[in-house]
C-alpha cells in the first residue's frame, strides 16, 4: 500500500497530464506483479468491491473517537473518509507492509461479515496517507485525474510499446494483467485477442485547413455529414456485446437499447445520437444518458440511444481493416441490408462536385445534430490513430458572442502564477430595470501565451475584490467568445450552458456597455 | 488577588494577557510598558514595547525585523535563569518552537503559571527541545488543536520531496516556507538526510539563515535565487515565503513544482486551495497527541488555550475533568509559522 498510496497522493495534486504519465510510468516500472496490476485496474475503474462501506466505518469510529471531536475534525476537513484515515487512533509500525495485491485477494473473497475486522486490523497498521488510499480504494472511485485512455498512454511511455496494440489487447484481459505486464516488460508474448470482442483502436480526422481544401481533388474524396453525438465503437463477437467510447472505455451498460440488438460477427464505427424518430436531439440530451453508470426504464423511453453508422471494421472473422474506405462503405451498407438491427442506421453520403458547391452545403448545414462535414478518401484504409492525408473533419463555423470578464482564477500547474480561468458575463434587466451582468461561461484556453501575460496584469490592475484564487475585476473588458452550441441549463443562474466556448478574440477595444445581451444568446438555443 | 484564583492576577485586555503583581504583558498585541516575549514571529514580537525581556536569540531576531525591540531597554535571559519582578518570578523554559522560543514560567506565592507560547514537541536540528515544566496553571496554544492534525515524521516527508527531485530532474522544486524556524529546520533536515547542493533562497528568506548560523546553526552552501539564470535552477531547491511561490516572484524558475511546508499541508483542502503540488507535513507547532500529551504531562489543574481550535481543545479538557478556559487574544494569526 505504501507505494500506491504515495502514487495516488502524488497524482491528486499534479494537474499536468505529462507529469502525470511520468508518475505512472516510473510506478509500473518499479512495483512488481501482481500489485501493479490490481493498481491498474483501480485507476481504470476495473475494481467493484461491493461492501457497505459507509456504514461499516461509522460503526468502526464511534467506537473510537468522540463523537464531538469527529464532528469539528470533519467540519474543518471537509471530507468524511479523509477525516477518518487522518483521525484514526493507530501507529502504523512494527508490522509486515500489507501489499495492495492482498487487500484487493482478501477483500474480494471475505465473507462481509468478516469486513469490520478485517478493516480494523488494515487501519490499524496503515499510516494516514494509506488510510486514505485503503479507503478510497474501497469506495471504488479514486478521482485523481487519471482517465483509462491516461493510465493506457503510461503504459505505452513505459514500454515503448504502441498505445494502439495496448488499446487492442485492453478489453481481453482481466486484472491483475499479468499477461500484459509480461508482455510489456518484454517477458512475453502480445496476447493473442484472436475473435474477441475488444477495442480496434478508432481511425481519427483531422482539422481541414483552408490551404488543404484548395489543392485536395473532389474525385479523390467522400463526403459525410459529422453528426454531433459521441464516436464509438460496437462490437459482437465470440458472445461479447461491447459498445466502446473512442478512447476505448466500455460503456455497454449505459446504452442497454444499442447493443442488445447487435447480431454476432461484426464491428462497426459510428456515432452515438440520442434520436426521437428521425429527429436527431440535442447533444445536451445525450450528454444525461452519458453520465449515467445504469439507466433506467423511463430514461430508456425519453432518452432513446441510436446509432448513425460510418464504418465496418470486421464481419465474420474477416478484418476488413485493410480495405479502401469505398470498399469497406459497400460492405456496410450490405450488411445493414440484411440485418438492419432495430436503433441503426447508415450515414448518408452527400453528393458534390465542386468544393465551392460543398462549401455552401457546408455554410448551410444549421440543423441540430450536425457539426460539420467529414471528408474521407475513397482509397484510405482503416488505420488506427489520426494519420495524416486521409479523413478530414470540417467542423461548421462557430458561433460568436460578445461577454464581459466577471471572475478570473488562478490556473494549475504551469500556469499558477497567471490569472488564466475566465468566467464572463452577458447584460440583462436587473430587479431594478439597471443593466446587470449575469455569468454565461467560463473559459481557460483560445488565447497566446503572449494575451495570458497582458490579460494577467490587466485582472492585477482592476481587481475589485478576491476570494481565495478567485478576483472579481471591474466589469470593463470584453472577450469575443467562440462556441459550437448553447443549451438550457438548471444548473446555471443565466439558465443557459454554452459548449467549448473559447476565447476567441479580446477586444480591447469595445467598451463593456456594447457587449451582448443574455437574450441574443437564447435565441441561439436549439431545442 | 488571590494566587489561586488565577484570573484573580494573570488578566486578559485588549492588548493581551497581562501579570498584574509583576506589572507585565506576555506576548501583549498593543505597546506596552513591559513585556515578556516568547519567540520572535511577528503575531507575538510585535513593535513599540518601552521594555523587552526575551532570550538573547529572540532579542536578536526582533532587532533583525523590527529594527529595535524595545524603546527604552532590552534584557536578554537565559533559558532556566530565574528573575525576579517584584515578587514575581520569570523563568524562560526552551519551546522548541523555533531559535530562541521559550515558555514563560511565572511563579507567584507557591503558585506556578506556564505560557507556553507556540511548542512543538518534535525534534528540530536547530533550536533545543521543549522542557516540561510542572505548574499549576497552563496556558497553551492550539493551532493544531484538532484529532486529524498528527504531524508523523518530518524527515519522511523530507525523503518526499526528494524523491520528486529525483523523477523530475527537468524541473525546479519551489518550496513555500515561513522564514523564521521552518526555512532553517527544513534546510536542516535536507542536510541531514544527504543533500549537499546548494539550497536557493528568496531574498526575504536570507537574513534569518545568517542569523541562525551566528549562533552557531549550520546550514550548508544557499544561494541567492535572484540572480543566476533560469537553467542553474534547473533540479535545485528553491526556498521561498508561501506568498511567493504559487505567485509572480515564481516565473523567474524553471517549471517550477510547487511546494509547501506547513502542518496545514495534512488537510487536502487546504493543500488544493493553494494549488499545491508536493505538499510536506511539516509542522513547528504540536500536533493534537502533542498538546493533550503535554496538557496531562503539566499536571496542570486548569488549561486557558490562547489561540487557534479552541473548541476541540476544551472539550477534551473537560472532559478529562480539568477546568479549562478559551483566551480569545486579539491578533493571532492562523499561521503555521
Amino acid at each position: 500500500m505504501k507505494s500506491f498510496s504515495a502514487l495516488l497522493d502524488r497524482l491528486a495534486y499534479t494537474p499536468s497530464r505529462n507529469d502525470k504519465i511520468r508518475l505512472l510510468s516510473d510506478y509500473f516500472a518499479n512495483t512488481p506483479d501482481p500489485d501493479r496490476g490490481y493498481a491498474l485496474a483501480a485507476l481504470t475503474d476495473g475494481l467493484f468491491f461491493r461492501l457497505p462501506l459507509r456504514r461499516i466505518l461509522g460503526e468502526l469510529i464511534e467506537a473510537r473517537v468522540d463523537p464531538v471531536l469527529f464532528g469539528l475534525s470533519r467540519d474543518y476537513v471537509g471530507d468524511t473518509a479523509e477525516t477518518i484515515a487522518l483521525i484514526w487512533p493507530a501507529e502504523g509500525r512494527g508490522q509486515e507492509p500489507l501489499r495492495l495485491a492482498t487487500v484487493v485477494e482478501t477483500v474480494q473473497s471475505a465473507h462481509p461479515m468478516e469486513f469490520p475486522s478485517l478493516l480494523t486490523k488494515w487501519l490499524d497498521q496503515l499510516d494516514a496517507t494509506e488510510r486514505w488510499a485503503l479507503l478510497k480504494l474501497l469506495t471504488g472511485a479514486l478521482r485523481v485525474g487519471v482517465s483509462a485512455r491516461l493510465a493506457k498512454t503510461a503504459l505505452a511511455e513505459w514500454s515503448a510499446k504502441p498505445l494502439a496494440d495496448i488499446e487492442e489487447v485492453w478489453h481481453g484481459l482481466s486484472p491483475p494483467y499479468l499477461e500484459l505486464f509480461a508482455w510489456l516488460s518484454g517477458e512475453g508474448p502480445r496476447p493473442s485477442m484472436e475473435g474477441r470482442a475488444v477495442f480496434r483502436p478508432l481511425m481519427l480526422s483531422h482539422q481541414i485547413e483552408d490551404r488543404e481544401l484548395a489543392v485536395i481533388d473532389p474525385a479523390d474524396f467522400i463526403a459525410e455529414w459529422k453528426w454531433d453525438g459521441i464516436r464509438v465503437q460496437a462490437a459482437h463477437q465470440a458472445g461479447e456485446r461491447r459498445l466502446f467510447s473512442r478512447t476505448g472505455d466500455d460503456i455497454s451498460a449505459s446504452f442497454p437499447d444499442v447493443v442488445q440488438t447487435l447480431p454476432e460477427g461484426v464491428v462497426l464505427d459510428g456515432e452515438l445520437l440520442v434520436m426521437r424518430g428521425y429527429e436527431v436531439a440535442p447533444f445536451n440530451d445525450l450528454q444525461q444518458r452519458v453520465n449515467r453508470k445504469s439507466v433506467t426504464p423511463a430514461m430508456l423511453k425519453s432518452h432513446p440511444a441510436h446509432i448513425r453508422l460510418y464504418d465496418i471494421l470486421f464481419e465474420g472473422d474477416e478484418d476488413l481493416r485493410p480495405l479502401p474506405f469505398i470498399e469497406r462503405r459497400k460492405r456496410l451498407e450490405a450488411w445493414h441490408q440484411v440485418h438492419a438491427p432495430s436503433r441503426t442506421d447508415v450515414s448518408s453520403i452527400v453528393d458534390f462536385v465542386s468544393i465551392a458547391e460543398l462549401e455552401k452545403l457546408w455554410a448551410g448545414a444549421r440543423e441540430t445534430g450536425i457539426e460539420g462535414l467529414m471528408l474521407k478518401r475513397r482509397d484510405s484504409p482503416y488505420l488506427a490513430g489520426r494519420p495524416k492525408g486521409h479523413w478530414y473533419k470540417w467542423k461548421r463555423a462557430p458561433l460568436l458572442i460578445d461577454a464581459v470578464l466577471m471572475y478570473a482564477q488562478r490556473g494549475s500547474g504551469k500556469r499558477s502564477s497567471y490569472y488564466s480561468d475566465y468566467t464572463f458575463g452577458t447584460w440583462r434587466d436587473g430587479d431594478g430595470g439597471e443593466p446587470e451582468l449575469v455569468p454565461v461561461g467560463k473559459s481557460y484556453f483560445g488565447f497566446t501565451d503572449e494575451e495570458l501575460k497582458e490579460l494577467d496584469r490587466w485582472i492585477r490592475n482592476n481587481t475589485v475584490d478576491s476570494f481565495g484564487p478567485v478576483r472579481q475585476v471591474e466589469p470593463k473588458l470584453v472577450f469575443e467568445v467562440a462556441f459550437d452550441s448553447v443549451h438550457r441549463s438548471t444548473r446555471h443562474k443565466s439558465g443557459v450552458a454554452m459548449r467549448f466556448p473559447r476565447i476567441h478574440r479580446i477586444r480591447w477595444d469595445k467598451p463593456a456597455e456594447e457587449a451582448d445581451r443574455l437574450e441574443t444568446l437564447t435565441a441561439l438555443i436549439v431545442d | 488577588m488571590r494566587p489561586d484564583h488565577f484570573d484573580s492576577w494573570l488578566t486578559v485586555d485588549r492588548r493581551g494577557l497581562y501579570c498584574r503583581p509583576g506589572g507585565f504583558y506576555v506576548d501583549p498585541h498593543g505597546a506596552v510598558e513591559r513585556a515578556v516575549i516568547s519567540h520572535g514571529h511577528s503575531d507575538h514580537a510585535r513593535p513599540g514595547h518601552q521594555h523587552v525581556l526575551a532570550t538573547k536569540e529572540t532579542l536578536a531576531v526582533m532587532r533583525a525585523r523590527l529594527g529595535s525591540p524595545a524603546q527604552r531597554g532590552t534584557q536578554a535571559l537565559a533559558y532556566g535563569k530565574g528573575l525576579k519582578i517584584g515578587d514575581v518570578a520569570v523563568t524562560l523554559i526552551p519551546a522548541g518552537h523555533v531559535l530562541g522560543s521559550a515558555q514563560v514560567l511565572i511563579e507567584w506565592k507557591g503558585v506556578r503559571a506556564v505560557v507556553s507560547g507556540d511548542y512543538k514537541r518534535s525534534a528540530d536540528p536547530t533550536c533545543p527541545g521543549f522542557e516540561i515544566t510542572p505548574c499549576n496553571l497552563f496556558i497553551t496554544e492550539a493551532t493544531f488543536a484538532l484529532p486529524v492534525f498528527q504531524h508523523g515524521n518530518a524527515q519522511d516527508e523530507v525523503t518526499k520531496l526528494l524523491k520528486s527531485v529525483a523523477q523530475f530532474p527537468d524541473r525546479a522544486h519551489a518550496v513555500g516556507v515561513y522564514g523564521l524556524g521552518k526555512c532553517q529546520r527544513l534546510i536542516a533536515l535536507l542536510r541531514a538526510a544527504g543533500y549537499d547542493h546548494p539550497i536557493y533562497l528568496h531574498g526575504a528568506l536570507q537574513e534569518c539563515c545568517d542569523l541562525y548560523e551566528s549562533f552557531g546553526v549550520t546550514l550548508g552552501t544557499l544561494k541567492p535565487a535572484t540572480g543566476p539564470k533560469r537553467d542553474e535552477l534547473t533540479g535545485q531547491i528553491v526556498l521561498a515565503p508561501p506568498s511567493a511561490i504559487a505567485d509572480r516572484w515564481s516565473r523567474r524558475l524553471p517549471d517550477p513544482i510547487t511546494a509547501f511546508a506547513s502542518g496545514w499541508m495534512r488537510v487536502r483542502a487546504r493543500a488544493r486551495q493553494q494549488g499545491i503540488e508536493l505538499p510536506l507535513v511539516i509542522s513547528d507547532h504540536a500536533d493534537w497527541r502533542e498538546l493533550t500529551e503535554t496538557i496531562a504531562e503539566t499536571g496542570a489543574e486548569e488549561v486557558w488555550v490562547t489561540h487557534g481550535r479552541e473548541d476541540a481543545l476544551l472539550h477534551h479538557i473537560q472532559s478529562t475533568g480539568k477546568r479549562g478556559r478559551a483566551l480569545a487574544l486579539i491578533g493571532r494569526e492562523d499561521e503555521d509559522q
